[in-house]
């Protein structure tokens, strides 16, 4: 499913939503949550799950095609981590608890 | 952030009431959700991927007990932040 899919679904769902709005929907969720990353605020979406953002220390690295060691900086990469009930609708089989 | 926080940004932008911008919100993940239980990738451009990986049985024990036992095998969902947002995300603090 592409961002349009997902518009063209919303748009399918909801009586009286015009693609245009829909569009508008899809685009200002994603655009909120890219700047509140851009900021490096935590967002959580109960039930989905959460964004944080996590350091990754400096590091020594090498080019894999040439072998030259580079120096990797720091940086920082947004994470994920799936909620709960996200977890368990993608895995039914799996949901219940291993004993 | 909270959804809250989305929910107003939607609403700022559509107008509206906020009880249907909230459940368009609501609507939007959901949609992602059940695209994803119906084994589909979900691909939103500028943002990320929403990748769903197979795992194949793997032993694994309990941490607490050490006891070894079978991890089934299970559908995950990762996510692959696109480049628009890993640039973003290092150029405040970068």
């Amino acid at each position: 499913m592409t961002k349009r899919q997902l518009i063209e679904k919303l748009s399918q769902k909801v009586e009286g939503l015009s693609a245009e709005d829909a569009k508008l929907v899809v685009e200002s969720v994603f655009q909120a949550m890219t700047e509140a990353l851009g900021k490096g605020d935590r967002i959580e979406i109960r039930g989905f799950g959460s964004f944080e953002i996590r350091t990754r220390k400096p590091r020594q690295g090498r080019n894999p095609k040439t072998g030259v060691q580079v120096a990797v900086s720091q940086k920082k990469v947004p994470f994920f981590k799936v909620g709960k009930e996200l977890r368990q609708i993608v895995n039914p089989a799996g949901a219940k608890k291993e004993p | 952030m909270t959804k809250a926080e989305i929910i107003e940004r939607v609403y700022q932008t559509l107008g509206g009431s906020k009880q249907e911008c909230a459940h368009y919100v609501e609507l939007t993940f959901d949609l992602i959700k059940q695209g994803l239980a119906g084994g589909e990738n979900v691909k939103i451009s500028g943002f990320g991927k929403f990748n769903l990986r197979i795992k194949k049985t793997r032993p694994g024990r309990n941490p607490r007990t050490k006891q070894e036992i079978m991890i089934s095998p299970r559908r995950v969902v990762t996510f692959k932040a696109s480049h628009v947002l890993r640039d973003r995300v290092n150029q405040a603090g970068a």
